[in-house]
Order: structure tokens, then C-alpha cells, then sequence
């Protein structure tokens, strides 16, 4: 315990005395912080805006069309499948997904680009509404929007919307009313608006080929299982009784939506590259101070030092540095995050940021060990020439 | 009760070179008491600074004891003999002497705080002991801020503070002018005999001889010759 308060007092002393040369390399450890909280940051906004919609599904399982690869939008079902599933063993309710996407015209001339999204009210793929009321009725010309195109436009509950939507090679515009309002859905990039599946089908994009038919496919079932400890045999049942059909958790979903797992392994790259340069730059300081404290450190083992001290007033030294540079860093993207407009997609996720924070908080003694060795390597016999 | 300090008893360094033995120190007794300071002189390649380096517990002998307050510094691990550096021995070298980041006073106070004896009464002789130094209106002043001279004189404070057994000095006054030399070395050389403990002085400085108490001459590692009349070292100190 001696040692350990010894250690302490010369780590905080050090640091008093040298404010400056200290400052400055918390200072680029809070850089690398920002750097890496806002990669992270990034990482988070850009897979939220990719999969918030299926992440917030209330449903343990979609049903996907065989040799789809789980990808959503290869996938096409017929709609009456919804009913099927609902009769399986061990399902709770099932729901359609038909995803399109489309434009909301706003005033001025400006569009706002949405994923348009076809649910039955009450099933599994349906959000929940948090304003408003849910669509009544299956013809009615009524829509549910998300909380992030209310906040992107000044559209609210009551309002009217017009949306534009390619048919064959003529733009037609349907005129609805916003009923309700949801939040968390964001899908492929673009927040989302909640139809019918009969209002999804008239309004999604359609070729000349497809001009005047209706449609009775949709892209997936989500389901939802009575007993989520029962998935694989729902799952079997769900094989056993329908035939070309695949089945996926939702996880599974999401790292198939196209590009996920791209993008976020490109940006989780980016961040362990920069944790490597922060490590390079922690402990290149590190190691040249301790190169021009070899006389004082032979000193203090001359006079009865033990390596210990010299070595945990070295750990203290680095972590109080990293601590401060890391708090620095912190603050810095916190206020950084509060001028960001909705749109950025930065979202600043509490377990992603602690991982990142902890992380920077070991890159400091991981740059430093080296350091830390040679300190406590220093023999005082040279150190002093005397020998 | 026994007055001796320090004993070095036949010992011997030796390093190989090429494979063939080189002794840097050859078979070197002698004996130091409380209050007794002792200058150890030589040429350069005498053997002086290895004989420092065995008596501060930093080099092991070859063969042959040295024992510090009867204390068998052969029969000690790397734990006890730093142990022992900082219990019962004081140190003052050449440059380098002080931790940068720390105030005279914290610097003398490291000694006690290593020691983990730092009370309020401790620091107060430690200021009281720099003021005895002259430096009772630099008590605050990092190294930076001082003299070589000055500095020095922290040093031998910080070597006395923890009542040491023994006070070890490599070449105090090497980076000092003349004047501040001998000032140096006279009040090294009061605060050993006031305060009972034994001293050693390695310089190459013959003239600071003149504040010892016994002088040892080395050579080739060979301990050539003692000093122990004051005429002597007089004669000596002036180089006659």
C-alpha cells in the first residue's frame, strides 16, 4: 500500500510539473477518442438506418421464398402464406412485408425519398403506434409514417400526403392521410411509411408489364412464435408444412440485408485501425520520455526504489493521461453529436460507445507496456555510469 | 558497542574480457566508523567508482565481504539490497542527482517517503536541514531552478535525511567551480561528523582531501596506500 501511494505521488507529480507535454499527449488521445467514438458512432447510425425497421420487428422469424439467401428483397411469397403460417404448431400470429420504395412530395418541389412498407394492421410486421390510430381499413387511402420523416418534413397526424410513384414510364400521385405516427423504422437507408397491402400494391413502382394486374405476392412473412424457446421445432413445422420456403431469425435477416455486413465490417476496420494507431502514438511518447528519464530512474532505484514503485508510478502515469485524454475526447463528441442534423446517421449507442471508451482505455497501458518494461529494465548502475 | 560502519573484507571484482579475468578491485580490506569521513582517491581505471558501486549494494563482489552495519551484503537478494540502499545508506553522485519534477524539499522528503516515514515533524527537519545547507528560500525551487551547487547540497541533505549508516559521495564536486567545491565538501563533510555517520568520497579532486578524516589511495585495484595522519593528508590536499 506504501508503494502504491508512492507510486501515485510521483505519477501525479510528474504530471503537475509538466502540465504542458502531458496536455498535449491527452489532447491527441482525446483526437483519437473523438475518432473512434464517431467511427463507432457511425458504424451504429449507418446499420441502424439499414435494419432499425427489422430490428424493432415484433416477430421471432421471417419466412422467406427457398434460395432467396435471406435476402429480403429477392424473396417473393404469396400473401395468403400469412394465413397458412397462422395454423402452424407453435405460431403465434404471422404478418406480410411487401418493401418498396417511393417519394413524398413536399412543398417547393422537394421529394422526400421513404421505403414503403405494406403490413397488416395487428400482425407481426405492423409497427407498433405510438400516435394517432392504426390503419382501420385495408382500402382506405391512409398511411402510417415514421417519427424520422415528421422529423426530416413538417408532415404531422392529419395531414394529407401526396406520393409519387413510377407507373410503367408515367409518374401517378396518390394523395393519403397521415393516420398515425411510428418510431424506429428506418429501412434501407430511408425512413418508412405503412400502407396496406392493397394501398402498397397500387403504389409501388411497376413496370408496363405489370400495369392493371394485381399482385398477390409479398416479399416475407414475419412470424411470431408462441414460445420463443421452441424456435427450431416452429421452424420444422413451419418446413414440414410449407413447401419452398426458407425460414431466419432475425438476426440472421439483418446480416443479409445487402451491404450490412459489408459496410459494418469496413467500418469496425476502421476503428481497430485506429485503436492500432493510438496504441503506436501512446507508446511512442511513453517510450521516449522514459528514454530521457533513464538518469532519473536510475537515481530512484539508487536510492532504494523498488521496480515496483518505478513501474506502477509508470502505469499510473499513462492511465491518468489516457483517462483525461479519453474524458477530453468523450465531451468533445458529445457536444459534436448535438449539432448533427437527423439526417447524419450518427448514433451514439450506449454499449457500443462504453466498448470503444474501454477500449481507448487500454490502448493507453497496451502503448505503454513497452515503456513500462524499460523502466523497469533500467539498471542504476549504468544509468548513473557508474559502471 | 561496535563503532564500525562499514567493512570490506578482501574483496575482489572481476570482469572477463576476451575470456581472460580483468580485476577492477584485487583483494581490498578496509574498515569505516561512525562519524568517520573517508575519501577514496585514485587515477581514472583505478577502481574507485567499482569499489562505490559494491558499497552502495548496486555491483556484487567477486569474492570477498563487505558488511554495512554488520549487515552481509553477499548473503542479501536483489528485494533485501534494495531494502538495505534505502534504509541505511545515503547517496550522492555526480550529476543527475535530483528527480526534475520534484522541489528541494520534495526531493529530500523522497527519501523519508520511500522509507514511509514522511511526518509532520519529518519535514520540518527536512527544511530545517536544507535552511542548515543555505537553501532555506529555495525549499520550493525545482532542480531547474537551481545551481549545480546548490543542488548539490539538496543531495546531501537527501543522503542524511533518513539517518543513514552509511553516506557514499561519487565525485560531489565534479561538475562544480572551485569555490563551490569546497564549500560543498566542508559542510558534507560537518553534517558526518555531527551527525555520527560514516562517510565515503570518491574524487579525483585531490585538494578536497583536506575536510577527511583518512584517505585510501587506489590503484590498478590495488588499495596502495592510507592516509590517516592529518599532516599527511594536508600534504596531500596540496599536492605536496
Amino acid at each position: 500500500m506504501k508503494n502504491f501511494f508512492l507510486s501515485v505521488y510521483l505519477a501525479i507529480k510528474e504530471i503537475a510539473r509538466n502540465r504542458g507535454r502531458f496536455l498535449l499527449v491527452s489532447l491527441v488521445i482525446a483526437l483519437i477518442t473523438l475518432l473512434v467514438l464517431f467511427i463507432a458512432a457511425l458504424g451504429e447510425g449507418l446499420g441502424n438506418s439499414n435494419k432499425q425497421y427489422l430490428a424493432n420487428l415484433d416477430a421471432d422469424m421471417l419466412v422467406f421464398l427457398e434460395k432467396a439467401d435471406f435476402v429480403i428483397p429477392s424473396s417473393r411469397v404469396d400473401k395468403g402464406l400469412a394465413r397458412t403460417l397462422r395454423r402452424v404448431d407453435g405460431v403465434e400470429s404471422a404478418g406480410i412485408i411487401a418493401a418498396s420504395g417511393t417519394a413524398i412530395l413536399l412543398p417547393n418541389d422537394e421529394v422526400l425519398k421513404v421505403s414503403i412498407l405494406g403490413v397488416e394492421p395487428g400482425t407481426p410486421g405492423a409497427p407498433a403506434v405510438i400516435e394517432g390510430e392504426d390503419l382501420q381499413s385495408e382500402l382506405a387511402a391512409e398511411v402510417l409514417i415514421d417519427r424520422n420523416v415528421a422529423l426530416r418534413t413538417d408532415i404531422k397526424v392529419g395531414d394529407r400526403i401526396t406520393i409519387r410513384s413510377t407507373q410503367g414510364t408515367e409518374d401517378e400521385f396518390y394523395e393519403l392521410k397521415v393516420v398515425g405516427m411510428t418510431d424506429g423504422n428506418l429501412y434501407q437507408f430511408a425512413p418508412s411509411i405503412f400502407v396496406t397491402f392493397s394501398n402498397w400494391d397500387k403504389m409501388r413502382t411497376k413496370s408496363d408489364t405489370e400495369l392493371g394486374r394485381q399482385s398477390t405476392t409479398v416479399n416475407v412473412i414475419a412470424v411470431k412464435v408462441a414460445d420463443s424457446a421452441n424456435f427450431d421445432s416452429v421452424e420444422a413445422n413451419i418446413l414440414a408444412r410449407v413447401n419452398n420456403v426458407e425460414v431466419a431469425d432475425i438476426p440472421t435477416t439483418i446480416a443479409n440485408v445487402p451491404g450490412y455486413s459489408a459496410q459494418q465490417s469496413t467500418v469496425n476496420t476502421q476503428a481497430v485501425f485506429t485503436l492500432l494507431i493510438g496504441i503506436l502514438v501512446i507508446g511512442g511518447f511513453f517510450q521516449i520520455q522514459v528514454l530521457q528519464k533513464v538518469p532519473q530512474i536510475g537515481v530512484m532505484k539508487a536510492i532504494g526504489a523498488s521496480n515496483g514503485v518505478v513501474g506502477l508510478a509508470s502505469v499510473i502515469q499513462i492511465m491518468v493521461v489516457t483517462a483525461f485524454g479519453v474524458a477530453i475526447g468523450g465531451g468533445l463528441a458529445y457536444v459534436f453529436s448535438l449539432t448533427f442534423p437527423p439526417t447524419v446517421p450518427i448514433i451514439f449507442n450506449g454499449t457500443n460507445s462504453l466498448i470503444a471508451v474501454i477500449a481507448l482505455l487500454l490502448i493507453g497501458p497496451l502503448g505503454g507496456m513497452v515503456s513500462i518494461i524499460y523502466a523497469v529494465r533500467i539498471e542504476p548502475l549504468k544509468a548513473l555510469r557508474l559502471s | 558497542m561496535n563503532n564500525v560502519a562499514l567493512e570490506v573484507k578482501d574483496v575482489v571484482k572481476s570482469f572477463m574480457v576476451d575470456g581472460a579475468p580483468i580485476y577492477a578491485v584485487d583483494k581490498v580490506s578496509f574498515q569505516v566508523k561512525n562519524g568517520e569521513f573517508v575519501a577514496l582517491v585514485g587515477p581514472s581505471g583505478s577502481g574507485k567508482t567499482t569499489m562505490l558501486s559494491m558499497l552502495a549494494a548496486l555491483l556484487s563482489p567477486t569474492e570477498g565481504q563487505i558488511l554495512i552495519g554488520g549487515q552481509d551484503l553477499s548473503k542479501m537478494n536483489e528485494r533485501q539490497r534494495v531494502v538495505l540502499r534505502r534504509e541505511r545508506i545515503g547517496f550522492t553522485f555526480q550529476s543527475n542527482n535530483l528527480i526534475p519534477f520534484l522541489s528541494a524539499q520534495e526531493n529530500v522528503e523522497l527519501m523519508l517517503r520511500l522509507n514511509g516515514k514522511l511526518k509532520h515533524g519529518e519535514r520540518i527537519r527536512a527544511a530545517e536541514l536544507l535552511s542548515r545547507l543555505g537553501l532555506g528560500d529555495r525549499l520550493t525551487n525545482l532542480p531547474a531552478q537551481m545551481s549545480g551547487g546548490q543542488q548539490q547540497r539538496v543531495a546531501i541533505a537527501r543522503a542524511l535525511i533518513h539517518n543513514p549508516t552509511l553516506v557514499l559521495a561519487d565525485e560531489p564536486t565534479a561538475s562544480l567551480d572551485t569555490e563551490r567545491a569546497f564549500q560543498v565538501v566542508q559542510t558534507f563533510a560537518a553534517l558526518i561528523h555531527e551527525n555520527n555517520r560514516a562517510g565515503i568520497m570518491v574524487t579525483h579532486d585531490l585538494r578536497m582531501c583536506q575536510y577527511v578524516d583518512r584517505v585510501i589511495q587506489m590503484q590498478d585495484g590495488k588499495l596502495v596506500k592510507v592516509y590517516e595522519d592529518k599532516k599527511d593528508i594536508m600534504a596531500l590536499a596540496k599536492g605536496e
